[in-house]
């Protein structure tokens, strides 16, 4: 009886040993995308992760000498999730908003969004409101480029709100809209595919002072510090611009 | 009492936090104008529905196979099919034709126009019903009134034209009544083509204010009116219509005294 409760204090003890020390030196960092935001996120045939994020987390994790799980978490769910400590992180072109900062914290951000007009190829097109005045323009409804036109375009143009980016897409190839507007890189990818190959960016960027950065826990201040300065290293040692380039002709820093 | 708390909490979110009745004044006139866009498209597609539903009932009740076959596909499609399905059929599907964008009036004064789109599918989606409900009412015709209209001698053409159709369509009134209900609330999906109805116009309030709960009920309360405006319509349509029906039976008692031994000698059968 003696051995068999000095057996299981044993066991015991070794048991925790063991699990301590796994926690503690394997240094696992889940992070959540949505898989749903081409070309920054997205799933490909093979039913991977891909995307800009997902090379941003893997360079920052590489950086961190730290093992990462990336998972896929639909939008909706994305922040009671990290809340509800299903992962660490979410590196998925989150807009750093006041409304997200009341619950949850974010590190530098590591790209500026900004929006653009797009037009058919080959003709003039101005994008100033008087030039504008008459004609149709689409954006998707509840995003940033959907309110940007109808605060500052909306008694000038008649505006049209779709349910996804797709159908404004499909509408504008279609020709019931004279022009959209849009975040400007998903958009830039769209340009590359075939239906948008007859279109171009038209005018000027429209800067909305939209910066895109990782959300972590309010209280995880340490695993915020780790990403900023990852994030920082990365960019100075090359490897930012190199994915980028991947993606993007131009910079989206 | 776990109902309680949610109400409170509903009242609450309704009554604090942002100022709602500022809210609701600011974005109560697109709501209305959103309304009324509803409220064309369902008379609108309620009246081009009845008026193709007709030719279609009477081709369905046809016994030569060339006649009901093609009008039987189309109901068997319409009635089959979702409605969200026919309305991006119509929309989206349609404008990927270079043929169609390039016909010249159809494109650039029905086709490309969501209003349009909107009212063309609707009204083949409801014709399909209510032409389901005219073959049924034509057969349901009592034998003995179209006899009786034989008896006279009256045409074909005439019979249905005198008896039969008038009969019908006193016949489908309320379930007619019932499918422009249903179209009502099957008109919230033209908000998937960027018309401004009603739940366009609630949905476009919504992004701007993020007072979810606020807005779709005051959307709801306002389909409530309107499906309520059309059942009282169509009391009154059935009223019209169906006078027949109102009738009350005299007790015998009152009846004229002749009349009275006839109900008698009736009864004594």
């Amino acid at each position: 009886m003696q051995v068999f409760k000095k057996t299981l204090i044993s066991l015991a003890l070794v048991t925790s040993a063991a699990l301590v020390s796994t926690s503690a030196l394997a240094d696992r960092i889940r992070i959540a995308t949505e898989g749903a935001y081409a070309p920054f996120n997205y799933i490909d045939n093979t039913g991977a992760l891909q995307g800009f994020d997902v090379d941003i987390a893997k360079a920052l994790c590489a950086q961190m000498k730290a093992e990462c799980d990336i998972v896929a978490q639909d939008w909706d769910g994305i922040i009671p999730g990290l809340r509800a400590r299903r992962y660490d992180a979410i590196i998925a072109s989150m807009s750093i908003t006041p409304e997200r900062q009341r619950v949850v914290a974010f590190t530098d951000p590591y790209y500026s969004n900004v929006l653009a007009f797009i037009g058919p190829k080959g003709t003039e097109m101005k994008t100033d409101a008087a030039s504008l005045r008459g004609k149709t323009l689409g954006a998707q409804r509840a995003t940033i480029a959907g309110q940007y036109l109808q605060d500052n375009l909306g008694r000038n143009v008649t505006v049209r709100l779709y349910d996804t980016q797709d159908n404004a897409y499909l509408d504008l190839a279609a020709g019931r809209l004279d022009g959209m507007v849009s975040d400007k890189f998903p958009a830039y990818d769209w340009l590359q595919t075939e239906a948008g190959s007859r279109f171009e960016f038209k005018g000027e960027d429209i800067d909305i002072d939209d910066k895109i950065g990782i959300a972590v826990r309010q209280n995880d201040n340490a695993l915020r510090e780790r990403f900023n300065k990852a994030l920082k290293e990365i960019v100075d040692n090359g490897v930012y611009a190199e994915i980028n380039a991947r993606y993007f002709p131009f910079s989206i820093r | 009492m776990d109902w309680m708390y949610h109400l409170s909490d509903w009242l609450q979110l309704l009554t604090a936090g942002h100022e709602p009745w500022d809210s609701y004044a600011r974005y109560l006139p697109q709501l209305l104008e959103g309304a009324w866009v509803t409220l064309k498209l369902v008379v609108l597609s309620g009246i081009a529905g009845i008026l193709l539903a007709i030719p279609l009932a009477l081709l369905r009740v046809s016994k030569n196979p060339w006649l009901w076959v093609l009008p039987y596909c189309y109901i068997f499609f319409f009635r089959g099919t979702p409605l969200l399905v026919q309305i991006f059929l119509v929309y989206y599907g349609l404008s990927q034709f270079e043929s169609i964008r390039n016909s010249g009036w159809l494109w650039d004064q029905v086709l490309s126009q969501p209003y349009w789109c909107a009212i063309i599918t609707f009204s083949l989606h409801t014709a399909a019903y209510i032409a389901e409900l005219f073959r049924g009412a034509i057969q349901s015709v009592p034998r003995g009134e179209v006899e009786a209209a034989m008896a006279l001698g009256l045409s074909k053409a005439k019979q249905y034209r005198k008896i039969i159709l008038p009969r019908a369509f006193g016949m489908i009134l309320p379930a007619y009544g019932n499918e422009v209900i249903l179209m009502l609330k099957g008109s919230a999906l033209a908000s998937t083509i960027t018309l401004l109805d009603l739940m366009g116009a609630t949905r476009n309030v919504i992004s701007r204010t993020y007072m979810n709960l606020e807005f779709f009920l005051l959307a709801g309360v306002m389909y409530l009116v309107i499906a309520a405006v059309i059942i009282g319509l169509f009391r009154l349509l059935e009223n019209f219509f169906n006078a027949h029906q109102r009738a009350t039976h005299l007790p015998v008692k009152q009846l004229d005294a002749q009349l009275q031994d006839e109900h008698l000698r009736d009864n004594a059968r």
